[in-house]
């Protein structure tokens, strides 16, 4: 049971587990300081819409990797399905905040069947689960194709002057318009609710985490669980909630460009903050005690009479179920249906994103999530800028974003590994 | 015997026509510590396969005769139901999870939950732990065994003995415990948290608990049990008071006489002086199979055993000087020392090894005998080659012809040298095995349990085999094994291994009870005098 502990050799491991999330922010902070174009206002618009529109789907990764199916890319099964709904919605031309509803409904349903078969398949390709989601991604793919280019027209009729069917009657179209909300589509039909200054935003938020945290504090005194507070951690975060409070009091007193960032939703926002109180009110249940008892050791959990499969395919069937309502979210938000596209990245984007918060395949929270979501948009958003002052061309920094993608996935599942060796060595006693 | 919680009545298994337990009769009182003794593979798992009614019990045609807990016939059709009924099991290898902490795994899904609305309209799975409760709970099982250690400390850093106490503690915070049993409990554990264990042991006894006892420590046994059963062979040879009988006795008993090969005279062996290899704390990290500072000399033209009970590190001292694990320590041969971890380095200094691993690392399964057999030579000594410019290439009618003087030198029976040695049976590949070891021409050769799932006719062979060799080629040979039978037919002198370290070494002629004594790791105390002994054998 050597080399479980973690406090090891300090510093040197310390760097080595965030080692990810430290080159992001390196990276960031090196595009602020070489490109000078960037406002801050733009840079904020930017980063906000990002975030809203993508941490749900990172949000759906989570339970997963605790319950030791490591990274699930299949998590574009759930956004297929999400497609599949909206498409319907519009098919009908149902718009407006019923329209999205029904659109929860079909993706839950249709996500639900999608992840009980893609947990069947992780149960028999247990160990190698991140590479069979990777798979199964692209095999679900060719059925999605074969469903919106085939199906429809051939199979199911469809009049072939509808806006979303391609002019010859077979198969939908390449992009499809969803239509604001305004004229009964379904284009911000969650974003549009009700919206407040993104300065606002801030504020509620620090000033939320702040009493989260007090209450937090207090309820482990009163439950008898003070050795869950942890001194150093409160000061921290606390100090850190108190700073972004203070910047948004700052910017509403002197009107600085902080003001001028594009106003955000607050119903998705809302969802988002949901499904980060499900995540956590989930693992302080029964299935969730269960979830991590089989993500640590499948076989104690065996031994000690847990349904494993079971609890396997459940945890699939949450994260994919989540993830077609993440896809709806951000579906929503860009208000046209990229229909053969849209989706192909997702595995990789949000995996990426969750990896640079600093989860791994083993351990991943709420804050790795949101802060990874943040983190990882701020470089997109300043690669291109990067390539333009540093090149001339801002398609070089598009590469480089592309590489960086890949290459924190990589690092990640190469540290993963390197760890895992490193626990296996065989020694002489 | 009305207070009896736990009897066994006839139990026979066969696995596959093959039988592995034939009427035992076994009980258990109520709160009574009750050993249970035997080498490996005389039947002590398979009785408690039966008795939680583990899968591989049930999956193979179940078992003959009854199990009666409290008098009640019972069945278990699987670990859970036998959990149930009262059934505890603390492992040799912990079931704990080391990211949990001591409540934790103490609970594991057998959490305290509280409804929450949600979970009226989900179900059961989805109502609230009850951090709190499942804490005192567990508190409560700790101080049961006197341990003062927080209930909510992280399992992973914990010492192996507190591990040990947290698997018990998750036993007996099951309600309603009648039978609990410990598996080799004190293997992994120093000498005081094994005394603290068997303390627990006894407290628990004392409440009225049902313990059966699995260890080969005999001192442990006649310290803490009430009664103890011997078993051997499959068979139940006797149960005793623990105040009527005594270690040496148990000893005997466990080991028995055996079905004895013959042991074969010759006058034409030659055992010089010269010592061939030596050992000075050697070190070996063969998991499962640790090697804690072995002293050794062998002598040119020697057959030494190395005997012991599975997981004592028997095999890792092959394994560690042919450098198959990593090990540490000096070893001299042929007057050389040796750099331990380079298996290349061993073989060409003239050592050869015949694996225990004969599927995993013996054999080539899908490739020829004969390639095989030439294999190793090809590789290390650069035999069977031929020079083409600048390649080499494999000399196939060399191999062809050493593979046919060997397949008739050994007789190994196949069909032609091409056939695939996955193909042939157990006792032909280990003859495939020792061929290609001897292609080397080796002086020394390790045999590494030579005879393990091989018939007996092939048994012998295999032994008359390694003893030709001894006495024609006059190579030294060191054979590891865990049948002290085969052991005792060809060797000269036998090495008991236990915990990694020298337990003595025996003459072959020595006694069941100090055989039994010191592979339980209980010094028979006259062991220094069996080198001197065991020369006259030659």
């Amino acid at each position: 049971m050597d080399g479980l502990n973690r406090n090891s050799n300090g510093a040197g491991s310390w760097i080595l587990e965030n080692l990810v999330t430290i080159i992001f922010v390196a990276f960031t902070l090196f595009g602020f300081m070489v490109s000078s174009g960037v406002s801050v206002g733009y840079f904020f618009s930017e980063l906000s819409s990002r975030v809203f529109r993508n941490s749900f789907l990172v949000l759906s990764l989570i339970i997963p990797v605790l319950a030791g199916l490591g990274l699930n890319f299949g998590i574009v099964i759930g956004a297929m399905s999400g497609q599949v709904a909206i498409a319907i919605a519009r098919y009908f031309e149902m718009g407006g905040l019923s329209g999205l509803l029904f659109c929860f409904a079909v993706a839950m349903v249709a996500a639900a069947f999608c992840g009980y078969f893609t947990g069947k398949l992780y149960n028999k390709t247990r160990g190698q689960e991140m590479i069979a989601s990777l798979i199964v991604g692209f095999f679900a793919n060719g059925i999605y194709q074969f469903l919106f280019l085939f199906v429809v027209g051939v199979i199911i009729a469809v009049p072939a002057t509808h806006p979303m069917i391609k002019p010859d009657g077979i198969g939908i179209r390449m992009t499809v318009d969803l239509v604001p909300v305004k004229q009964g589509g379904l284009k911000y039909a969650l974003d549009n609710i009700y919206q407040i200054p993104f300065v606002h935003a801030l504020l509620i938020v620090a000033v939320g985490l702040l009493l989260l945290l007090a209450v937090r504090y207090w309820l482990n005194i009163r439950k008898g669980r003070s050795y869950l507070n942890s001194p150093l951690s409160l000061v921290v975060n606390g100090g850190l909630c108190l700073a972004i409070a203070g910047v948004a009091i700052h910017a509403m007193v002197t009107k600085s460009p902080l003001m001028m960032v594009r106003k955000v939703p607050v119903v998705t926002g809302l969802l988002i903050i949901g499904l980060c109180v499900f995540t956590v009110l989930i693992m302080k249940t029964k299935l969730g005690q269960d979830f991590r008892s089989v993500g640590q050791s499948q076989h104690t959990a065996e031994v000690s009479g847990i349904n494993v499969d079971r609890t396997r395919i459940i945890a699939t069937m949450i994260s994919t179920v989540l993830a077609s309502w993440g896809q709806i979210i951000y579906l929503q938000n860009m208000g046209t249906l990229n229909t053969y596209n849209a989706h192909t990245q997702i595995g990789m984007f949000s995996v990426a994103a969750l990896l640079v918060g600093g989860a791994s395949t083993s351990k991943a929270g709420i804050t790795h999530a949101i802060f990874g979501t943040i983190l990882f948009n701020a470089m997109f958003i300043m690669s291109p800028e990067i390539g333009q002052s540093l090149f001339g061309q801002a398609i070089l920094g598009e590469y480089f974003r592309t590489f960086m993608v890949y290459g924190v996935i990589g690092v990640a599942l190469g540290i993963h590994v390197w760890k895992a060796n490193k626990k296996s060595r065989i020694m002489v006693e | 015997m009305s207070d009896s919680l736990l009897q066994f009545r006839n139990i026979s298994k066969s696995y596959y026509g093959n039988s592995v337990l034939a009427n035992i009769n076994f009980d258990v009182r109520k709160g009574e510590i009750h050993a249970l003794i035997g080498e490996n593979g005389a039947g002590k798992s398979t009785l408690m396969n039966i008795l939680f009614g583990m899968p591989v019990i049930t999956g193979t045609g179940g078992y003959e005769g009854d199990v009666l807990i409290d008098g009640e016939k019972i069945s278990f059709k699987s670990p859970h139901e036998a959990m149930y009924a009262g059934i505890g099991m603390v492992h040799q290898e912990f079931m704990l999870i080391p990211g949990y902490s001591i409540t934790e795994n103490i609970k594991i899904n057998r959490e305290i939950t509280t409804p929450n609305p949600v979970s009226r309209i989900f179900g059961k799975r989805l109502e609230t732990l009850d951090m709190a409760s499942m804490n005192a709970d567990a508190r409560k099982a700790l101080d049961k065994l006197d341990m003062n250690i927080e209930e909510f400390t992280q399992v992973a850093g914990l010492p192996v003995g507190h591990m040990q106490f947290v698997e018990i503690a998750r036993e007996i915070d099951k309600t309603g415990i009648k039978i609990l049993v410990f598996d080799e409990p004190t293997a992994v554990l120093t000498e005081s948290e094994a005394q603290n264990l068997l303390a627990a042991v006894k407290r628990l006894a004392a409440k009225g608990i049902g313990i059966i006892f699995i260890s080969h420590r005999l001192d442990e046994i006649i310290s803490v049990a009430d009664r103890v059963t011997i078993l051997r062979d499959g068979e139940l040879v006797a149960t005793k008071d623990i105040k009527d009988t005594n270690a040496v006795e148990i000893a005997a008993l466990m080991i028995g006489r055996k079905v004895a090969i013959d042991r074969v005279q010759s006058d034409r062996r030659r055992i010089s002086d010269e010592i061939i290899l030596s050992l000075k704390d050697l070190h070996v990290g063969m998991p499962g199979e640790m090697v804690r500072g072995i002293d050794l000399d062998i002598r040119k033209g020697e057959i030494v055993g190395i005997g012991g009970l599975a997981g004592q590190g028997k095999l890792g001292i092959a394994n560690g000087i042919m450098g198959t694990y990593p090990a540490r320590g000096d070893v001299v041969f042929n007057g050389k020392p040796m750099i331990l971890g380079d298996p290349r380095a061993a073989m060409a200094s003239g050592m050869g090894f015949v694996s225990e691993d004969r599927k995993g690392v013996g054999l080539l399964l899908n490739e020829s005998i004969e390639l095989n057999i030439a294999f190793t030579a090809m590789q290390v000594g650069n035999k069977f080659l031929k020079q083409g410019g600048p390649f080499r290439f494999q000399d196939d009618d060399g191999i062809r012809k050493h593979a046919l003087k060997m397949i008739k030198d050994l007789d190994i029976r196949c069909e032609s040298p091409v056939q695939h040695a996955g193909s042939l049976s157990g006792g032909n590949q280990q003859k495939v095995c020792v061929a290609r070891a001897l292609t080397q021409d080796p002086v020394f050769l390790f045999v590494s349990e030579p005879t393990r799932g091989i018939d007996i006719g092939a048994k012998k062979l295999i032994l008359d085999l390694l003893l030709k060799l001894n006495e024609e080629e006059g190579m030294t040979i060191v054979m590891t094994s865990s049948e002290l039978a085969e052991l005792r037919s060809i060797c000269d002198r036998i090495v008991i291994v236990c915990e990694g370290k020298v337990e003595g070494v025996l003459p072959p002629d020595a006694s069941d009870a100090e055989f039994g004594l010191m592979m339980s790791g209980s010094r028979g105390g006259k062991t220094e005098d069996s080198p001197e002994r065991s020369a006259d054998h030659g």
